[in-house]
């Protein structure tokens, strides 16, 4: 059993203008100890999943169809008060916004004692160091002066960390961690996803790792879902989905990441835009942009396909082509 | 505080340059738009007056920015890198006004800022310079609707006649930056990450500034939609000679975007000169760490070398050369003395007691292994 599971999840925002589907039919598992990264189009809806699965949705959006499991137990209809215990203990959220995440009125050492008091049964000055070597392990350079400061006397990339370091006080079994590293320069980004890797191993943390930057899904990862329009469009294993792509989306996303030495005057983009929540196309919901679509694709919406070492929603590699596929693996 | 910052660079080449060597980089630069000298900015980061009296607990003074001096020039992409907290976001709010310098000025179009003292000397600069914030959305008033926050500065500097000129204005921003005309209606919190990211940017451009600062502007985007910012910024570039400081961890946008790079440690640039030169050839140790730590997605489960040694602390910065304490090179010359910028053979400038020594061999770049000169 996966520690978290996550079946058939749908996720939606009542407007005016009627039903926003934002996050459509999205299944996965992340086992104990496992990295799983996601990665997407900007608005795809990785957030609005991770969000779902703290149980944080701000009203009116809600989860409208589906089952979250972890550790084999629902947690997606709990009362407010039971899930909130559980997103102390046992899940720990690293926002997007890591402003969100800090009181600017409190020195960050406060914050961090507090949270560290109410999940645990430490005493006040060992909550103190455990925070101090919380700080230490993010890789905040004199966390003993720091300690004291204020969320607006640190960098933006300390915050990150800070927010961080918040998450992992309670030693909770899953980390949703949302863009936890785009603040950070690459020796730092190195330090804290070797932390993540760390927590999987020696403790059994599973991690849902949202990132957009394919170096550090391919460093960290062990699989990868890919995102596109409130779907999954494809899941797999890292090398699989990094090293040789098969959803056409996938494949432009890998296209447009800028490399040191490569000099061009545009970098490849995936033309158009992913579309509004409010007008999905018909059929699969890549097929304005693909390069690849035929009558199918305008027709019926895909499901992910199970393959040799993953699954894709294209129609591509439907029945025959899948077979062809698998035979070469 | 220290008396000794590096000197200014004299404005004219060093004498007889060695044959065949390029001219020196800040030479090419005749007529920048921006001119920092000598810049610093401290903080006072002591405990509350009463800890102080109580504790004797002392003064303390967060160095931030310390002594940097950089030219950029018109219609170009200067970039700052370095690690976590080594100044960029504090130099970009120093160079567009909201903090004032400790030490040094900032001169725009050869004005020291320092001069613009009255509201409407600064009216004019308010809309030439325009900021993209690190926190995109700390920076939104999520009480008001995106089409209000777009037309903030349009209706602040008057470059509208009407409400519908505004409006169409607005229109044209969201669509620029990949949103729709329709997402003017909506508030923040109703978008994405990503999404809010280009809010930012579409205020920024909205009141046809001259030099935008971006600090980290594509930091939460995905790289499709990443592409296609930095591929506008290039061609807003193009038309209107926008010119740029940009700051980013992400070394291969930072590659792509810039004319000229800056790196910084420590509150000071340590190397900077033209895109190509400093990647191709760093100088600085810490340069070449940096470079060395440039991520590949190729290899996939590699761990990357970090940056390896004590991570500096601005409060209490170490004697001499700030790098010593982590640089292979380090000598008794170097724990003593702050090394001051000179210009190197390849035409960057390079504040290094080692380099200026000729005791660290030039040697191709890290970033050549992965590719530099394929394209
Ligand atoms: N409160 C809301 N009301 C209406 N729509 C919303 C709301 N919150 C999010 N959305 C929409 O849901 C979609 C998915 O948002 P989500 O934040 O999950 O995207 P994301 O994949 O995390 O993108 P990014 O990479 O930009 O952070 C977006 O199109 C967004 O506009
Ligand atoms: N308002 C402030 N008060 C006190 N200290 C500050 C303030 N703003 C910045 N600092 C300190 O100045 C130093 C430089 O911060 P800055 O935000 O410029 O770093 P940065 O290079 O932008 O880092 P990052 O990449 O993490 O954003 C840090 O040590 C930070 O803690
Ligand atoms: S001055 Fe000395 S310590 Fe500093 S970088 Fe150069 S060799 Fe290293
Ligand atoms: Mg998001
Ligand atoms: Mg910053």
């Amino acid at each position: 059993m996966a520690l978290l599971e996550v079946d058939n999840l749908r996720v939606e925002f009542p407007t005016r203008r009627g039903t926003l589907v934002a996050v459509d039919d999205v299944s996965f598992a992340i086992d104990e100890g496992e990295v799983l990264g996601v990665v997407g189009e900007s608005g795809a809806g990785k957030s609005l999943t991770g969000t779902a699965i703290i149980g944080l949705l701000e009203p009116p959006g809600r989860v409208a169809g589906g089952e979250i499991r972890l550790e084999g137990k629902r947690i997606d209809k709990l009362p407010p008060d039971q899930m909130r215990r559980i997103r102390g203990a046992k899940i720990g959220a690293i926002f997007q916004d890591p402003l969100t995440s800090l009181n600017p009125l409190y020195r960050i050492g406060t914050q961090i004692v507090e949270t560290v008091l109410t999940h645990t049964d430490l005493t006040p000055t060992k909550a103190r160091m455990r925070a101090l070597e919380l700080l230490k392990e993010v890789g905040i350079p004199a966390a003993e002066h720091r300690i004291d400061h204020y969320p607006h006397q640190l960098s933006g990339g300390m915050r990150q960390r800070v927010v961080i370091a918040l998450a992992l006080c309670a030693n909770p079994r899953l980390i949703i961690a949302d863009e936890p590293t785009t603040a950070l320069d690459v020796s730092i980004q190195a330090q804290i996803l070797a932390l993540l890797r760390r927590l999987g191993r020696d403790h059994g943390t599973a991690v849902m790792l949202v990132t957009h930057d394919m170096g550090v899904i391919a460093e960290t990862a062990h699989r990868v879902a890919v995102m596109y329009a409130g779907r999954i469009a494809e899941i797999g294993a890292v090398r699989q989905v990094v090293g040789r792509p098969r959803h056409p989306y996938t494949v432009g996303l890998m296209g447009s990441i800028p490399a040191v030495g490569r000099d061009q005057e545009r970098l490849t983009q995936i033309d158009g835009a992913m579309p509004r929540l409010t007008d999905i196309p018909r059929g699969c919901a890549f097929n304005p942009r693909c390069p690849h679509a035929f009558d199918r694709c305008f027709a019926d919406r895909p499901d992910p396909i199970a393959m040799a070492d993953g699954k894709v929603a294209c129609w591509r590699f439907d029945q025959a082509e899948a077979a062809a596929e698998v035979g070469h693996a | 505080m220290p008396d000794h910052l590096p000197p200014v660079p004299p404005p004219t080449a060093p004498a007889v340059p060695p044959h065949g060597r390029r001219p020196d980089d800040a030479e090419l630069i005749r007529d920048p738009l921006v001119e920092v000298q000598g810049l610093a900015k401290y903080f006072d980061v002591s405990k509350p007056f009463l800890n102080r009296v109580f504790e004797g607990a002392p003064r303390r003074l967060l160095r931030a920015v310390d002594g940097v001096d950089i030219k950029i020039p018109r219609g170009e992409t200067f970039s700052l890198v370095g690690e976590s907290g080594c100044g960029k976001s504090t130099v970009a709010r120093t160079i567009v006004g909201l903090y004032r310098p400790s030490r040094g000025t900032v001169m725009f179009e050869g004005t020291d800022l320092a001069t613009l003292t009255r509201r409407a000397a600064r009216m004019p600069f308010h809309r030439r310079v325009q900021m993209i914030f690190q926190d995109p959305f700390a920076s939104l008033n999520p009480r008001w609707r995106v089409l209000d926050i777009i037309a903030e500065p349009i209706r602040a500097h008057r470059l509208a006649k009407s409400a519908q000129e505004v409006r169409e204005r607005v229109a044209e921003l969201l669509t620029q930056v990949k949103l729709t005309a329709r997402d003017g209606e909506k508030f923040p919190h109703e978008f994405s990450g990503g999404q809010r990211q280009r809010i930012s940017i579409a205020r920024a451009l909205a009141s046809n500034p001259d030099f935008l600062v971006c600090d980290e502007p594509t930091s939460a985007l995905d790289v499709s939609v990443q592409a296609q910012i930095l591929n506008l910024m290039k061609d807003l570039q193009r038309e209107l000679g926008l010119t740029y400081l940009f700051i980013s961890h992400n070394l291969a946008a930072v590659y792509h975007v810039s004319d000229w790079v800056g790196v910084m440690y420590l509150g000071r640039v340590v190397e900077w000169g033209a895109k190509r030169t400093v990647f191709s050839t760093p100088r600085h140790p810490y340069t070449r760490m940096l470079l060395d730590t440039i991520p590949d997605i190729t290899m996939s489960g590699r761990e990357r070398m970090p940056v390896g040694g004590e991570v500096p602390n601005p409060i209490d910065p170490p004697p001499g050369c700030p790098f010593h304490p982590r640089c292979p090179h380090a000598n008794e010359r170097c724990v003593a003395e702050l090394p001051a910028s000179k210009v190197s053979e390849q035409g960057s400038h390079v504040a290094c007691h080692g380099v200026e020594e000729g005791r660290i061999p030039t040697h191709a770049a890290p970033g050549a292994k992965v590719g530099l000169g394929k394209g």
